[in-house]
């Protein structure tokens, strides 16, 4: 085999994108092992600062960053500047009615001297577009894309073969009406699909944009508890109010009369516990996933040698391949709970089963 | 954060889950190498169990550590 024929193989082609991609890996560890032999590094700090959400977007390694805009309701009016006020790290920004600065990452109000003043700090409300918000944009933006051009695919070639990203999000909407939506839901199953498909792809796209460690992704939207709470309470109420009759007798009115005192409390309690579960199942999946990987890279900084590298790399990368198919699962796990309480309570009772195909 | 005892809690809310999980693929494995034609219905039944488990093991978890 001569020189050429290697150069032009596929399997070179595939080693030279990963070894682009390892190299482009190794800079950051690069920049922040310099920092870490300043102070002494703190393996819990700096997964608890990775997963939170951020005033500024980093790009790749420390330095180069996105500045996000931060948006400020004081008692006196808004505040409209950028995150890029607040460099260096810890410097004061004098806004028109206050003084801020930046601690662990919240707005927080300050005196000249830097001194944080708690009192106005609780009366400054921060509706700042930071980077989860820019990251959920960022996404929706991409979802707007692919289902766009899927349409317009359907409009211009109805009744032939899809083509492009058409062909694409098609067997997934088919997987998620015929595996999902269909057998769980029942008969009545069209009328959810919409809210179905919305959350399965919104959690899909958003999980998948976390795992990517640089620009655009780099945030933790699905670990974030308000987002997994605005999900699961989007699914409560849609729940109870598609709730047919059936599901308020069943938990209202018990067969047997004396079991009343115990039934109603439990079945209160489980109207409840099952978003909160879906809330808490889609946030500790996705922040253990993530304080995961970074544990395992901090290993290198804890043992402070470079020879920890590779084992840490290897279990971190084994980590990451299985935290691509948990990013899949857990959206598919969302639905198919949501499909699951969306049927029961909108299950009709007594009636011959009828087996839907 | 977090009382010295907290991890404790983690870990042993991580072997009931474990144990949970481990039943519910095995026999998942079981009952698809009895009935290999049924694979799809009993995977999806299988998922949905081991996150039902799953979750209460995660309920602890975040009770335990934050």
């Amino acid at each position: 085999m001569n020189i050429s024929a290697i150069l032009h193989s596929k399997v070179f082609t595939k080693f030279t994108i990963c070894a682009f991609f390892l190299t482009l890996g190794a800079f950051p560890v690069k920049v922040f092992s310099q920092e870490a032999k300043a102070e002494k590094f703190d393996a819990g700090k700096t997964a608890m600062e990775h997963i939170a959400d951020k005033h500024e977007w980093h790009l790749f390694g420390e330095k180069v960053v996105v500045p996000l805009p931060i948006i400020l309701y004081t008692d006196k009016g808004f505040e409209f500047f950028l995150s890029g006020s607040f460099n260096p790290e810890g410097a004061v920004y004098k806004g028109k009615y206050y003084n801020y600065s930046l601690v662990h990452d919240r707005v927080k109000v300050v005196d000249q001297a830097g001194k944080v003043d708690d009192a106005a700090t609780k009366k400054v409300w921060d509706f700042s577009i930071t980077q989860n918000i820019a990251g959920m944009w960022l996404s929706g933006l991409v979802l707007i894309f692919v289902f766009l051009s899927a349409s317009s695919g359907y409009k211009k070639r109805g009744g032939k073969a899809p083509k492009g990203l058409q062909s694409f999000v098609e067997p997934i909407i088919l997987f998620i009406r015929d595996d999902v939506a269909r057998p769980n839901i029942g008969l009545k199953y069209e009328r959810f699909m919409p809210l179905l498909l919305t959350v399965f792809f919104f959690i899909l796209i958003n999980n998948f944009f976390g795992m990517i460690p640089f620009f655009p992704g780099g945030y933790n939207l699905t670990g974030n508890i308000a987002v997994t709470f605005t999900l699961a309470f989007i699914i409560f109420l849609v729940i109870n109010l598609n709730a047919n009759k059936y599901y308020w007798k069943h938990i209202f009115s018990p067969n047997p009369w004396w079991l009343f005192p115990i039934m109603i409390p439990v079945e209160i309690v489980g109207i409840f516990s099952k978003p909160i579960a879906l809330m808490i199942r889609l946030f500790a999946n996705m922040l253990a996933g993530h304080i995961v990987i970074i544990s395992l890279i901090s290993l290198i900084f804890i043992f402070n040698t470079l020879w920890i590298a590779p084992v840490s790399v290897v279990f971190a990368v084994f980590i990451d391949v299985i935290e691509v198919l948990v990013v899949f699962l857990q959206a598919y796990v969302f639905t198919i709970l949501s499909a699951l309480f969306i049927g029961m309570a909108v299950e009709e009772h007594h009636e011959p089963h009828t087996e839907v195909i | 954060m977090t009382s010295q005892y907290g991890p404790m809690g983690a870990g042993l809310a991580a072997i009931g889950a474990g144990i949970g999980i481990g039943q519910i693929g095995g026999k998942a494995v079981e009952a698809i190498a009895r009935q290999p034609e049924a694979i799809s219905k009993i995977q999806t039944n299988m998922i949905i169990a081991a996150a039902l488990v799953e979750g209460v093991a995660l309920f602890a978890v975040v009770v335990a550590l934050l």
